[in-house]
């Protein structure tokens, strides 16, 4: 049994990893979420702007980390809609503008009909240079993004009169799964512009493996950190309890507890992987004591 | 695995420089650390301790304001208002100056109120505003009485025209404001500031600084003179960062002189690098490739440049032992580049003959395609080492638990701080960040390059300075606040977030 | 002077992008150095299409093994480039009617919206799915408790993938919250991650930047060249 434990073939690891992945999914196993007080921090800095705030919305993912970013922004959007921002959407990576599309179709024109494009929210697209685009916004904004996704100059857009700079916005929300990304923005436009009287607030959205490296910017630079589908969760759930507090008895969609949802084989996913490590250490040490390590 | 090691036992002690450090790392430590956990300890205490007394002050301030309120005198206007440019900033802002009138009595001015004149932009989009508003109410007054809808829109125009006029062509138009912001007033007499941000330099203002009273009384002095927010010749808010700039490449600058002028400069083993000929060596004698990734970014990422310097090292010791080398990248440029440095470095070694251009080859933009071809491509070829210098997402893991699976001696090397753990994990040994940046300059063990690392550890020393004597001041600031050395870390922080 | 012009056209521009985050005027002419830099990347991927159409041609005309495989990428980048830049199957703008071109290429209904939808989306997000697989067995694999660091880095490890699902809560909720709430493991993973994971981070971060910034310097000053493709 040791030996067959030492040489046990990886393919039965990724079987492991499968059911625990799809069974959860299968049985629907979901799990209460309590917010920490970071997403709670997120959530705050988000509904506590002045009711018609600008909101920059930077979705700097690909479908590839869409199973992890995808809840968080169809909540960040549905939070900035909730409470009537006026929404700037775009992008810094070539997919990005589907990952918009899909969000606007979603959320805004499936729930929020009377919200009109070019007043209430404007799709500007992707724009190429990563940092490049991030130091131009700061100083030009309507230069660095001069149409919108449907070809209309900004200049003809009544809800891009007033901007000209990102200082011109009351909050940047940064959903990002590499790079260019949070991390960009927050070197780029948020740090330069932290001394100033009103200073841009920001809340970025990451994937888990980006977390540990947008901890050191918060809470210094960064107002808000919502990381991995834990995050999302989380502030799901509190968009979610917001929703329920204005409008009691609402039944919410499905579509607003995917992140909930994905945490089911996050958990089993998890025990998992706690598991092979403890049954590796054990086979290792028994290995060890046999004098048969492999 | 073949000596299989990881950077962790040496990381934690010798993680401080790569050079030999001057001053014993350890007794800094021993010293530092414990201090610092007991700032710490006592500094949320004391926090906790300065929240709770302020919120009580704050509501104390409030009920005794409240209870002395009696109607007050209109407040007087400001006087010697004076506006100009900011200096030195990036355009944009202007510098409003006033005085609170010395006759003014306390507490009849609770705040003053910035005004800029509209650009003429402004004011044209202020009317179209209007002018939509007047529109829409007037049409749905006609419509409720029922007048046809042609017609009521017509009429609802002609009505929106009439109360929001066009300005006359040649004719000047009367100056608008705007709050650009508001200020809590100082004591009677009392010189005040305040910077009005994000103009377009382009355009001229004018500025009015209103006094207000606790009841919404206002009195304002005249506008100021037109002045325009340009941009200086220098960032002066950066004039620190600049400062840090000029000190830590000084010293590298420093040490490669030092190191032209003949002095030795040694620095540590990094085994990873010691390791390239024994794994080029291996494919050799397994008659296998050598399969090497610059990452995975443009050439406008200095890790790929990294990679590159790397590349050309190895496929000068591949040329070498007559091995083949397999470079597949994610950029053309890099491609480009990459096939530039391993052509070069078979020219040096004497074996022009034996490169193939198509050994470098560009696959796809698309990181997880990439990926893919470099998977099937390691499990059908079975390189015999595999190099990943360079920078690298979350396809890291994909490629070096393949690398794992057919038993290829792996090196890898990354600045990505995310990725590191999972090369760390799945490698036999992994450069980890700035050792990543100095294998160009070990392995080529030019005197100029070396010296930069040591130039480079100055830098460090300098940050290990900067943290410590700021934790030291807050430190003694949370025991000793009468002392005021919390206004050292205060000025450290200001710098550093310029 | 094949090796002093790229020298001097990569010192220029890098100091010409260092001084636009110092002096004003200077910004425009930054932008312009990353400006370029984009077009010579566009340009670029003339060279790497060239490439790939090279290597898979050679290969299918010699009939190496694989080359069917090689058939399929051919197939596929030529149906893409075509169908993109035709905007096979985008209805025009309504705003241009008569203007075949007019339309959003990702307009859904489009080809290249079809291919992206169907074909990339579904396969990026696939093989990003498959870390989860190897990073299970690089645990079961890798994470010995071989020594004291390692041990800690187990120990940590476990709070951590217990602490950011619901089963850290459920273990450790009987803890008192009030005195003793620091402990739970939700709480703890939180701990961890912004007090040690935030000192280890930011100490990679600070070793990170300086050698970027001297490896710059060494670049910028023409020190390294063996980017260009050999030392001198």
């Amino acid at each position: 049994m040791l030996r067959f434990l030492q040489t046990l073939d990886r393919r039965w690891i990724f079987l492991a990893m499968g059911l625990a992945v799809a069974v959860p999914i299968l049985l629907q196993m979901r799990f209460p979420e309590k917010a920490t007080p970071i997403a709670e921090k997120a959530f705050a800095t988000i509904n506590d702007l002045p009711d018609g705030s600008r909101v920059l919305l930077a979705f700097d993912f690909d479908p590839a980390s869409e199973p992890e970013l995808g809840p968080m922004a169809t909540s960040l959007v549905r939070h900035c809609a909730l409470r009537g921002y006026r929404m700037y959407f775009i992008t810094l990576w070539p997919f990005g503008p589907q990952m918009i599309a899909d969000k606007i179709r979603e959320v805004i024109r499936a729930d929020f009909p009377q919200l009109v494009e070019g007043e209430h929210w404007v799709n500007l697209g992707f724009q190429a240079g990563n940092e490049a685009v991030m130091q131009q916004a700061k100083s030009d904004f309507k230069r660095t993004f001069p149409r919108d996704d449907r070809g209309i100059a900004v200049g003809q857009i009544p809800m891009m009169a007033e901007i000209r700079t990102t200082r011109d916005f009351a909050c940047l929300i940064a959903v990002s799964a590499g790079y260019p990304g949070g991390k960009e923005w927050v070197q780029y436009v948020v740090t330069p512009e932290r001394g100033s009287a009103v200073p841009l607030r920001a809340v970025v959205g990451c994937t888990g493996v980006q977390t540990p490296q947008l901890f050191p910017y918060y809470p210094g630079q960064l107002d808000g950190l919502i990381g991995a589908i834990k995050g999302a969760a989380e502030y799901e759930t509190l968009v979610n309890e917001f929703v329920e507090e204005r409008s009691p008895g609402t039944t919410i969609p499905e579509k607003y507890q995917e992140a909930v949802r994905r945490m089911g084989p996050q958990l089993v996913a998890h025990v998992l992987m706690v598991s092979l490590i403890v049954l590796g250490n054990v086979i290792y040490f028994a290995g060890r004591r046999r004098g048969t390590v492999a | 695995m073949i000596g299989r090691r990881t950077s962790w036992s040496g990381t934690w002690r010798g993680a401080v420089a790569i050079a030999r450090p001057t001053v014993p790392a350890a007794i800094v430590l021993n010293l530092f650390i414990p201090l610092l956990a007991f700032g710490v300890a006592t500094a949320h205490a004391k926090a906790r301790e300065v929240a709770h007394a302020t919120a009580q002050d704050s509501a104390a301030g409030a009920a005794e304001r409240s209870a002395r309120s009696a109607p007050m005198p209109p407040p007087l206007a400001p006087v010697d208002v004076r506006v100009a440019d900011l200096p030195l900033d990036e355009g944009g802002a202007v510098l409003v100056m006033w005085k609170v009138p010395p006759e003014a009595p306390a507490g009849s001015i609770a705040s003053f109120v910035i005004r800029r004149s509209m650009t003429q932009a402004e004011a044209a989009s202020q009317r179209l505003e209007r002018r939509k508003a007047s529109f829409e109410a007037e049409l749905k007054r006609l419509e409720t009485q029922g007048v046809a809808p042609e017609q009521a829109r017509t009429q609802a125009a002609a009505h929106a025209q009439r109360e929001v006029p066009s300005p006359v062509p040649g004719a000047p138009e009367p100056l608008q404001w705007i709050d650009a912001s508001e200020v809590p007033a100082a004591a009677p007499g009392a010189e005040m500031t305040t910077v009005v941000s994000s103009l377009d330099p382009a355009q001229e203002y004018q500025f009015m600084v209103v006094s207000r009273s606790a009841d919404a009384t206002e009195a304002g002095a005249a506008p100021s003179a037109a002045v325009r927010g340009e941009p200086g010749l220098f960032l002066g808010k950066r004039i620190y960062l600049l400062g840090w700039i000029l000190f830590i490449s000084g010293s590298v600058i420093g040490f490669i002189l030092v190191a032209r002028g003949g002095r030795p400069m040694r620095i540590r083993r990094l085994a990873a690098l010691e390791a390239v000929d024994e794994a080029v060596g291996r494919a050799t004698e397994m008659g296998r490739s050598v399969l090497f990734l610059p990452g995975i970014q443009d050439m406008d990422n200095v890790q790929t440049i990294a990679g590159i310097t790397v590349l050309s090292r190895v496929a000068k010791t591949v040329a070498e032992y007559d091995a083949t080398i397999e470079v597949p990248t994610a950029r053309s440029l890099t491609m480009q580049a990459s096939r530039e440095a391993v052509q070069a470095s078979y020219m040096q070694a004497g074996r022009l003959e034996s490169f193939n251009p198509d050994s470098v080859s560009y696959i796809t933009d698309e990181q997880f395609g990439f990926v893919a071809y470099v998977g099937g491509r390691m499990v059908r070829e079975k390189p015999a080492a595999c190099f990943y210098m360079g920078c690298f997402f979350a396809e890291s893991l994909i490629l070096a638990e393949t690398g794992n699976s057919i038993g290829a001696i792996q090196i890898a090397g990354t600045a990505e701080s995310s990725q590191l753990p999972f090369f760390v994990a799945a490698c036999d040994y992994t450069l980890i960040g700035e050792e990543f940046f100095a294998a160009s300059a070990y392995l080529s063990g030019e005197p100029d390059q070396l010296g930069s690392i040591k130039g480079q550890d100055v830098g460090k020393a300098l940050a290990i300075a900067v943290i410590v004597v700021a934790s030291l001041a807050l430190a003694v600031q949370a025991i000793v606040p009468q002392w005021g050395i919390g206004s050292v870390a205060a000025f450290i922080r200001s710098t550093l977030t310029s | 002077m094949k090796r002093l012009i790229p020298l001097w056209i990569a010192a220029i521009a890098g100091f010409t992008v260092i001084a636009s985050n110092f002096i004003p005027w200077t910004l425009s002419m930054g932008d312009l150095v990353t400006t370029m830099f984009n077009v010579l990347a566009a340009v670029a991927y003339v060279l790497g299409a060239a490439s790939i159409a090279k290597v898979h041609l050679s290969k299918l005309s010699a009939k190496r093994p694989g080359w069917g495989y090689s058939v399929v990428t051919l197939v596929c980048f030529a149906v893409t480039l075509c169908v993109g830049l035709l905007k096979v199957g985008v209805r025009p703008e309504p705003l241009s009617p008569d203007l075949s071109f007019s339309g959003s290429y990702s307009e859904p209904g489009g080809a290249i919206w079809w291919i992206y939808e169907y074909m990339i989306s579904p396969i990026t997000a696939t093989l990003f799915a498959l870390l989860a697989f190897y990073v299970a067995s690089a645990a079961f694999r890798a994470f010995r408790a071989k020594n004291l660091e390692a041990m800690l880095l187990l120990g940590t490890a476990f709070i951590i993938l217990l602490g950011r699902t619901a089963a850290g809560f459920f273990l450790t909720n009987w803890i008192p919250p009030d005195t003793f709430g620091g402990l739970r493991l939700e709480n703890l993973s939180i701990y961890i991650m912004q007090v040690f994971n935030t000192a280890g981070n930011r100490a990679i971060i600070i070793g990170i930047a300086l050698g970027v910034s001297a490896t710059s310097l060494r670049i910028l000053l023409g020190i390294d060249r063996s980017y260009l493709g050999g030392a001198e």
